[in-house]
């Protein structure tokens, strides 16, 4: 049941609803084997995350959409669980096996 | 970090954390707080009375599908005693409308209301595509623009419904207030903070008239993050559009201005509501200087409110963005286009377009407005604010600064050019088999609830 494949990743899901989905190929669902540690050799956080999505998931050139000023764009919500990410400590929160990390865009219109 | 325990419940694990207050809430408290804050709007505004009829503007987002939900609960939950019912408006432009439509279909299932779609073509005669060929490319947003302001009340007008509620959320109100305030357009700031415009009973004695809709936005007062975090967590399902506000425009730039605000210090969203309620209160002539409270006949003709995709429920400023990549290549020609026709009615004052940077369709909105023409040199003149006088429109009863309304200047000019083939027709025939054969944004579609 342990979602850690071996030590040097941690298996985690990541979702897009909102319209957020939009910038990553449609795709509402992704299973990812993250990193276990980050660049500098640090427990691999939500900042981590979004780097890493940023540099390898998300294919549309426009980055500035999702990230803004080295943070997630003001107007997209992270849940880490289902919780909003401000209760889990933001980008500062430290990812576990088979975490549920969903960002949902305000932002689009309807 | 340990989970903290729901403020309310003491037991459940906190899963929100509300803008507002800062409270943290589980998931069933947030939900049950987040309905009884709608109902204490309604009531404390006296929105609805019972046996009334009510038009939900619906747009498959969101904003109006929360409207929908939040609505149909509460009014079984407190016994409101009002019919619910779903109004969308299709503008007539191949593939836009199809997958926010099929959403709101689902919508009219779910939540069991029954679901009118109206297009443009029968509230005016003209599909946008139709206009577009007519016109060309350039400057056709104005005339979707102004459409769309008036195609809610026409349509409820139609069904023969009064009261027309819209999904316009506390950020779209903090936005518009915003927008206003930087373009020192009091009076309309005025008009647009108001929880309930409608158009005072003496304009109009005919009762199918459209001027006698009543709109109101029930959801004034609830945060955008708390809106998707309710169809979050109660699983609805809506639709997003493609568009995401473009950063160069104005209503845009609010928008981020708003979200970045809110990132600081959450409260400031409703500060800047409340703060647009209190100027209101200071435009002379204003019905607000009751204190809002008697403030129920505020005139709503041709407003902006939300954007321009708004009056379809709420929109981000980028639909309308996005409907001009469907549109429209050339937008600065649009512009040039726009002002040769507006000049030519005699009333407008477009040569605002150039400086102001916005688009064709917002200066003709702003066409109504008193601005002065001062270039960017010249001090600004003092300006007495005063409020708009509104009439109606000759042709078609709307309430209107000006003796014709925008829709029917627009309208006049385009069927002067109608041309006498049947082009039209076999363009409705082709677009009816187009859209799953069960509306086509052409007729009148009644899907029945169950
Ligand atoms: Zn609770
Ligand atoms: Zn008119």
């Amino acid at each position: 049941m342990s979602g850690i494949t071996d030590e040097k990743t941690v298996s985690i899901t990541v979702e897009f609803s909102g319209g957020l989905e939009l910038l990553f190929d449609n795709e509402r669902k992704l299973s990812l084997a993250l990193p276990s540690r980050d660049e500098n050799g640090a427990t691999s956080n939500i900042a981590y995350l979004v780097r890493y999505l940023c540099e390898t998931t998300m294919k549309d050139p426009r980055k500035d959409l999702f990230v803004l000023d080295g943070t997630v764009r003001p107007g997209i919500l992270v849940l880490i669980n289902d919780a909003d990410w401000e209760l889990e400590g933001e980008d500062q929160y430290e990812l576990q096996a088979n975490d549920n990390i969903l960002f949902v865009s305000t932002l689009h219109g309807g | 970090m340990p989970p903290t325990p729901c403020a309310l419940c003491k037991t459940n694990r906190a899963l929100i954390l509300r803008p507002k207050d800062h409270s943290k809430l589980c998931k069933a408290c947030f939900i049950s707080v987040f309905e009884t804050e709608i109902h204490h709007t309604i009531t404390t505004n006296n929105l609805f009375h019972r046996g009334e009829k009510i038009a939900i503007g619906a747009s498959g987002g969101k904003d109006s599908t929360v409207l929908a939900a939040v609505l149909k609960t509460l009014n079984e939950r407190y016994d409101y005693g009002v019919e619910l019912i779903l109004l969308s408006i299709d503008e007539g432009i191949k593939g836009y409308r199809d997958d926010s439509l099929e959403t709101v279909k689902r919508n009219a299932q779910q939540y069991e209301m029954p679901l009118t779609i109206l297009g443009y073509s029968e509230l005016y005669g003209w599909t946008m595509d139709q206009v577009v060929e007519q016109v060309g490319k350039k400057g056709n947003c104005t005339y979707c623009g102004v459409f769309r302001r008036q195609a809610l009340d026409r349509g409820a007008a139609r069904l023969g419904v009064k009261h027309v509620v819209t999904g316009h959320n506390a950020d779209d109100v903090a936005e518009t207030v915003l927008m206003n305030l930087l373009r020192g357009d009091l009076p309309r700031l005025s008009r647009t903070t108001s929880i309930i415009t409608s158009t005072p009973s003496a304009v109009s004695t005919d009762p199918n008239s459209h001027t006698n809709v009543k709109r109101s936005k029930p959801l004034k007062y609830a945060y955008e993050k708390e809106i998707v975090l309710y169809a979050h967590h109660r699983n609805l399902d809506y639709f997003s559009t493609e568009c995401i506000y473009s950063p160069e425009a104005f209503r845009g730039s609010a928008r981020a201005l708003i979200k970045n605000l809110e990132r600081v210090r959450p409260s400031a969203i409703l500060d800047v509501v409340r703060s647009g309620e209190d100027m209101a209160k200071l435009v002379p002539g204003s019905d607000e200087g009751c204190g809002g409270v008697c403030s129920s006949s505020v005139p709503a003709a041709e407003e902006e409110e939300g954007g321009c995709g708004s009056s379809n429920g709420r929109t981000a400023g980028g639909e309308m963005a996005n409907m001009e990549q469907h549109l429209s290549q050339n937008e600065a020609a649009a512009e040039n286009g726009l002002e040769v026709e507006i000049t030519s009615t005699g009333k407008s004052r477009a040569t605002q377009t150039q400086q102001r940077g916005n688009t064709a369709k917002e200066s003709l909105q702003n066409g109504s407005s008193k601005k002065s023409k001062k270039g960017k040199g010249e001090p600004p003149a003092p300006r007495k604010v005063t409020k708009q006088v509104m009439g109606q429109c000759k042709r078609c009863g709307y309430l209107s600064s000006q003796e014709i309304c925008k829709a029917c200047v627009l309208l006049e000019g385009l069927n002067k050019n109608r041309p006498k083939n049947s082009i039209e027709v076999g363009y409705d025939e082709s677009q009816e088999t187009e859209v799953n054969g069960v509306t086509n944004g052409l007729q009148k579609t009644h899907i029945a609830a169950e």
